[in-house]
């Protein structure tokens, strides 16, 4: 049997780490409220980008809070027993860094105060309508996939609710990636690839989140954590990055054959300037080449340091991805008339210029830090937390 | 725990207690200005506008934009015209129809994020009183 | 009656009359200012005929649209709204330059209409593509969706808005092809002007209408959509392009 147990949460640590993320939350706050008040003129977002840093972060969020998931669903859904001490952890991570991914989402609207207006309007063609039901719908989902696993008389349901917690975070996340995948309108969109690339990127991101917030939650509350563990989820990670850079390349290759695709191609690949950069050095190297690397190396074996980077490098190369293709993908001009060069005072033709304002970096940071908040609190009212994950208690718990 | 409650508890009401007998007898917020300075009679007798005039202008604001329905009766733009102030040519401002009201009870106003309160002059104001008579 | 129920109403009524009418007959006379207590009808549908050939660098389109809209801008070229452009182009391989007035092209698959998740943004039962700034939440989705970068956000606060042309922070915006003028029987604001002081290279009507100009100018003359192979069978066509 395995034993839950909430974290002390007294220390001077909690309360420093709860302190320093309070304060990004402040300023996130305070960002929204000027961003609401002024007008976004005084971000760095435009007539030609108009989703910017908040969007990265929220995406981000958004794709890593359904892709968490899997580990619980590996254990409910799929059947691995060493992976069931982790669903809790796993379910309460879904939940957090959805709220963190929704809150940057709804704070950055420009009626924010709409909200109300959001949720009793519906047009069903659109996938942000369908989205705002997968979203809110998740989150009961996964509550009550959660309290099959905490209430002891409901445990035999606990695969019924994990697999349609499974099947819901394929659709949401779907959904996510069609929101980009639907749009005629931008050259690097377009794409039935964008939906089961987003699944990938989700279990990427998901699993990689896990590992750290995993890893810090036992080093900080003194638990044991085994090798065997660790060694297990550094290698499903590194199929998840490897599954993204097929993905990647299979789009990336795609429109290179296609004579029409050639330019937004070139500008991403070669001569977009800082997007470029992100991609090759950020989304390919760091968060592709280096986690792959850092896991199945012979010589970074074991170590934990090694993990710890490759779920580090996952996460930075995942925000570079979600830069090169929210913020890239608007800054490459529209196609209007192809053949033609263009210009206008309203900047047609050209890449648009962009950069992340004060304001935007605060907001995305400051629902990154909700998220967190989120969890930590909950670690410490609630047992999602096994009391130890050393290698010998899970073999006795498997048997 | 409890008796913690119970302290910060009173010490609220004891504060909110003494905020409002400073006032005692004195309205804290002014009385609505209702001039009404133009025209014979609203498009519906005054009890009902007082109570239903939001769920008017929700009601026709999707026949304008939805429909094109633009009974020039029912246009915001007619109501301004005759509730405007006089000398300041508004619904807002401190003796403004709409801000006086709405500022005594306390319900925020959101049409004039995007409509202009002041009321029409020039050569489409003349038009539009002209179609509003002929209705 | 719900708003639904009524439109499927006068959707099936109006399918029913033409049906029952034999070809080329029209029961109503249809004439260019409807009655204001008449709502848009789907027998309309207006467009512009733009002839660029005509186009020169003259911009009194892009002024006129300004002046009947309130389009003050700000200074800031990058944020500022514009429901109407002057956009140049040079051919990439045989150096030919042409400028042309580049708006809202008032799809008739609007993928705009499609993407907004509160029906903000509709297209109305004339062809008018329109945003409803009472339930726009300002997500701009419409404005990624948007092949032409037609559609603008409005990034501060204004005040000052012309009477028939409400405008606020925090909504997305576009060329309406000057309903509230098109609702009194005129023309939009843009094509008056190119008629009175521009080259006279844009005509506006009833797409609809076999009697109207535009109607028999696109009958007879070639011209094209923007982006054709979208299939969104767009209101505003071009000539000489």
């Amino acid at each position: 049997m395995i034993e839950y147990r909430e974290i002390d949460g007294r220390s001077g640590g909690f309360v420093a780490l709860l302190a320093v993320l309070g304060a990004l939350i402040l300023a996130g706050l305070a960002a929204a409220w000027t961003m609401e008040h002024q007008g976004h003129y005084i971000t760095g977002m435009s007539n030609r980008i108009v989703w910017g840093t908040p969007h990265v972060f929220a995406v981000f969020l958004i794709v890593a809070a359904s892709g968490v998931l899997n580990v619980a669903s590996i254990a409910s859904v799929f059947g691995r027993a060493p992976y069931k001490p982790l669903a809790r952890l796993s379910g309460l991570l879904a939940l957090t860094l959805l709220a963190g991914g929704l809150a940057v989402l709804v704070l950055d609207l420009g009626r924010a105060d709409r909200l109300i207006v959001a949720m009793t309007h519906y047009n069903f063609k659109s996938i942000f309508a369908w989205n705002i039901f997968l979203y809110t719908g998740f989150f009961a989902i996964v509550a009550l996939y959660l309290w099959t696993m905490f209430e002891r008389r409901m445990q035999g349901y606990s695969a019924r609710a994990g697999l349609l917690a499974f099947l819901w975070r394929l659709i949401l996340t779907t959904g996510t990636g069609s929101i980009f995948g639907f749009l005629v309108a931008r050259e690097a969109y377009n794409s039935a690839l964008l939906a089961p690339l987003f699944i990938v990127m989700s279990f990427a991101f998901g699993l990689a989140i896990f590992i750290l917030v995993l890893m810090a939650a036992f080093r900080w509350s003194g638990r044991a954590l085994g090798d065997a563990l660790l060694d297990r989820l550094g290698r499903l990670l590194g199929v998840f990055v490897a599954a993204v850079l097929y993905f990647v390349a299979v789009y990336h290759l795609t429109n290179l054959y296609i004579a029409r695709q050639h330019e937004v191609e070139r500008f991403l690949l070669l001569d977009g300037g800082v997007y470029t950069a992100l991609f090759w050095i950020g989304q390919v190297l760091i968060g592709g080449v280096l986690p792959l690397a850092l896991v199945f190396a012979p010589a970074a074996r074991g170590s934990r340091n090694a993990l710890a980077g490759a779920a580090s490098c996952v996460i930075v190369g995942g925000l570079a991805q979600l830069y090169v293709l929210i913020i890239g993908g608007q800054a490459f001009p529209q196609q209007i008339f192809p053949g033609k060069t263009v210009s206008s005072r309203v900047f047609d033709g050209v890449v648009a210029g962009y950069a992340p304002s004060l304001p935007e970096l605060a907001l995305g940071a400051g629902g990154v830090a909700l998220a967190l908040a989120l969890t930590v609190v909950a670690l410490k009212l609630l047992p999602f937390l096994p009391r130890s994950l050393a290698d010998g208690d899970l073999e006795s718990s498997a048997a | 725990m409890m008796r913690f409650a119970i302290a910060v508890l009173a010490a609220v009401l004891s504060v909110a207690a003494l905020a409002d007998g400073q006032r005692a007898g004195a309205s804290r917020v002014a009385m609505p200005t209702i001039k009404i300075e133009k025209g014979e009679a609203c498009v519906a007798p005054t009890g009902d506008m007082r109570r239903n005039h939001m769920k008017y202008l929700l009601h026709q604001r999707d026949r304008t934009v939805h429909e094109g329905l633009r009974e020039p009766r029912f246009s915001l733009k007619q109501c301004i015209d005759c509730h405007a102030d006089r000398a300041t040519g508004s619904v807002l401002g401190e003796n403004g129809f709409c801000a006086s009201c709405h500022a005594y009870a306390a319900v925020k106003l959101d049409c004039f994020e995007c409509h202009t309160p002041l009321r029409e002059t020039g050569a489409g104001a003349a038009a539009m009183r002209k179609a509003a008579k002929a209705r | 009656m719900s708003p639904d129920r009524r439109q499927f109403l006068a959707w099936g009524s109006a399918a029913a009359a033409g049906a029952a009418l034999a070809p080329g007959l029209r029961l109503i006379e249809l004439v260019q200012a409807r009655s204001p207590e008449a709502a848009a009808s789907a027998l309309e549908r207006w467009g512009l005929l733009i002839d660029i050939a005509k186009c020169s660098d003259c911009d009194v389109c892009v002024s006129a649209c300004n002046e009947e809209n309130g389009l003050s801008g700000h200074g800031r070229p990058q944020t500022d709204a514009h429901w109407i452009r002057k956009v140049e182009l040079r051919d990439k391989r045989t150096g030919y330059a042409q400028a042309l007035p580049l708006m809202c092209q008032h799809c008739a698959e609007p993928p705009c209409v499609d993407v907004c998740p509160t029906g903000a943004s509709f297209k109305r039962d004339d062809g008018i593509v329109l945003v409803d700034k009472h339930i726009c939440i300002g997500c701009r989705y419409c404005v990624m969706a948007c092949p032409y970068g037609a559609r603008t956000f409005v990034h501060e606060a204004l005040s000052g808005q012309k009477p028939d042309v409400p405008r606020g922070k925090g909504t997305v915006e576009s060329c309406t092809l000057c309903v509230q003028r098109v609702d009194r029987g005129e023309t939009p604001a843009c094509v008056q002007a190119c008629n009175r002081d521009g080259a006279s290279a844009m005509l506006f009507g009833d797409l609809n209408d076999d009697a109207s100009e535009i109607h028999r100018r696109l009958r007879s003359e070639p011209s094209r959509q923007l982006r054709a192979d979208l299939a969104l069978n767009t209101g505003v066509r071009y000539q000489g392009l």
